[in-house]
């Protein structure tokens, strides 16, 4: 299927000889102006980021966590060329993209694609499905588009005769079906998935995260997934960042950061939700309080 | 709103992404049954009127209605009845011709500054809001005396006014649009603006455009008769219910039918297209569907 990135030998000396990053990301700032509320004085603006830095090797799983409205939504815009950081860079596969016009993201277009948080509004409701998935292939002149709908339909798990059924006609794990199916099409070699699981029924929601990994482990993608829910990055990642009001306050491997949480407000986070069990059977931190109660 | 709920639905969307049944307002049904009375009454004009419409009979002036002439005949002997018939195609051209001109222009001119940078789409909106301040019947006298006085020539005219209207409703429903992850996802596929405008934008404001249409069109049957009765509409002989309006003025206290007839057809086909607007707008979110 897609071409392995090239494997460079580890005893290779020297720091500039691996394969680039799929991602860097360099001190990213992202500021919002808000509308004047009042005629004497400018609103002052929103920091939705303040100085975010991380990379995301070749191939690895990377998760964001952080509580609604830190700011990783902004943060998956500007690394997928979608929005531009106030200061700072992003390069993807080693390429600057900061501040590139459209027509020079191509190849982000190609390399990278998104899975969004909504079913509903992820889907063009005036769309059948069969072109939904198909529009990155459209976008980018690639040929054998039947063929190809076909074959992604299917590797998410649909039928085949789903390509002419509108968005409205599935259910919501179909639907985040769909978007996967369209995520794929153009063979991103990076997936960035925002919160792909929070909008759905707690009951499929262990399917649809299979489904991204299992696809992520058979088609070696890199992928960026973000969560406001550490134990399903936990299901899904090896490494995880912490967001925390527009700021990375922790980093490292999934697992470690899980038994040994070295910032308060990982703690506060991993307390909220224990385990993924209870997550996916629909268990929220106040019900589990409710039932600890004597 | 609905005085009138019936069980006729159509599927729409639901909160819970599946098939919601909205039943059809009492305002959309009987709007819908005046437009299509005057859709009617059009085109039976075409293959069947009692008698020749423009045709002048000295021997038969001011009847009453009869078997023979339903709704009587006018000054000069034409057959009433006959003349509202054929009236109602002059009206269906006139909405046409006005909502034509109107969609054409302004729905990609509401896209296009909803789309653009947001300086480009507050400047086109500040020329729009210009053009919507200057009285729309003006507009019309001026081309009509600039061109003649002609049905077409005023259309065009109440179509150019009607512009406004047009773009800021779709400028809205574009912006709407412009923030759904669909487009989002659009321009991450690797669409231009142009495939989105086409592919995404103009599919989902294209509820906005019907409604605004039969508005619009309402609108335009209104400002047919009014130019009419000014005499800057439709010159006879082709009948305008707007002129038979106008004609029959001076024998107002002797045969006020002749004006009852062509203005209760103006005033229901005016209502008839307002309360089809009104219902489609109901039926259609008020606000754009699916983007919550
Ligand atoms: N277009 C915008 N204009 C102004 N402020 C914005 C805009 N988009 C986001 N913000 C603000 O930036 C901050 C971060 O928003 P963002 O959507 O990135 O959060 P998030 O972590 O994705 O939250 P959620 O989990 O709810 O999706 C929030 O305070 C939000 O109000
Ligand atoms: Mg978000």
């Amino acid at each position: 299927m897609a071409e392995q990135p090239t494997s460079v030998p580890l005893a290779t000396p020297g720091p500039q000889t691996g394969p680039a990053n799929a991602i860097d990301v360099r001190d990213v700032t992202r500021d919002y102006r808000r509308p004047r509320t009042s005629l004497r004085h400018p609103s002052p603006p929103v920091h939705a980021l303040r100085g975010v830095s991380f990379a995301v090797p070749q191939g690895q799983r990377f998760g964001i966590v952080g509580e609604s409205g830190c700011g990783k939504s902004t943060l998956l815009r500007i690394l997928a060329g979608l929005d531009r950081p106030t200061s700072g860079s992003v390069a993807i596969d080693g390429r600057d993209i900061t501040g590139l016009r459209e027509r020079r993201l191509k190849f982000v277009r190609e390399r990278l694609q998104l899975v969004f948080q909504d079913p509903m509004s992820s889907l063009d409701p005036r769309m059948r499905v069969g072109d939904i998935v198909g529009e990155p292939l459209i976008a980018q002149g690639h040929g054998n588009r039947r063929e190809r709908v076909a074959e992604l339909l299917e590797a998410v798990g649909l039928r085949a005769d789903a390509a002419d059924r509108y968005p409205h006609q599935f259910s919501g794990g179909q639907r985040q079906r769909i978007s996967i199916a369209r995520a794929l099409a153009p063979r991103p070699k990076i997936i960035v998935a925002d919160e792909p699981v929070s909008a759905l029924d707690v009951s499929v929601r262990a399917q649809v995260l299979n489904l991204i990994a299992d696809l992520v482990d058979e088609l070696s993608l890199t992928l960026v997934f973000v969560s406001h829910d550490l134990s399903v990055v936990r299901h899904v990642c090896d490494r995880v960042a912490v967001m925390h009001a527009g700021q990375i306050v922790e980093t490292g491997d999934t697992e470690q950061v899980y038994e040994d949480p070295q910032h308060s407000y990982t703690r506060r986070l991993i307390a909220a939700v224990p385990t993924l069990g209870k997550a996916l059977s629909g268990v929220s931190a106040a019900d589990l309080n409710q039932e600890y109660r004597p | 709103m609905s005085a009138l709920v019936t069980e006729a639905a159509v599927a729409s969307e639901g909160p819970d992404g599946r098939r919601r049944r909205r039943p059809v307002t009492g305002s959309l049904l009987v709007g819908g049954l005046i437009v299509a009375l005057v859709l009617g009454m059009a085109l039976l004009s075409f293959v069947w009127t009692p008698h020749d419409p423009t045709l002048v009979n000295s021997s038969a002036r001011l009847q009453e209605p009869s078997l023979e002439y339903w709704f009587g005949t006018d000054k000069f002997g034409r057959d009433v009845f006959s003349q509202i018939l054929m009236g109602s195609r002059t009206t269906l051209f006139v909405g046409f011709v006005a909502v034509g001109v109107a969609a054409v222009v302004g729905v990609p001119l509401g896209i296009v500054a909803g789309m653009g940078p947001r300086w480009f789409g507050e400047l086109l909106m500040r020329g729009n809001d210009m053009l919507l301040a200057f009285p729309a019947l003006l507009l019309a006298i001026m081309f009509a005396a600039v061109y003649g006085a002609s049905t077409l020539v005023a259309m065009v005219a109440i179509g150019i006014a009607s512009i406004p209207n047009f773009a800021r409703l779709i400028r809205g429903g574009t912006l709407q649009v412009m923030k759904t992850e669909y487009v989002i996802a659009a321009r991450a596929a690797g669409r231009g603006p142009f495939a989105i405008g086409l592919r995404h934008v103009l599919p989902n404001v294209s509820s906005l455009v019907i409604v605004q249409a039969s508005v619009g069109f309402a609108i335009a049957v209104l400002a047919e008769a009014a130019l009419s009765f000014l005499g800057f509409g439709t010159p006879p002989p082709t009948p305008s219910w707007g002129r038979m309006l106008q004609e029959s003025q001076e024998l107002l206290s002797s045969d006020p039918r002749l004006a009852v007839f062509p203005g209760v057809a103006i005033a229901v086909a005016v209502l008839g297209f307002n309360l089809l607007g009104d219902g489609l707008r109901d039926r259609f979110d008020p606000k754009l569907e699916d983007h919550r």
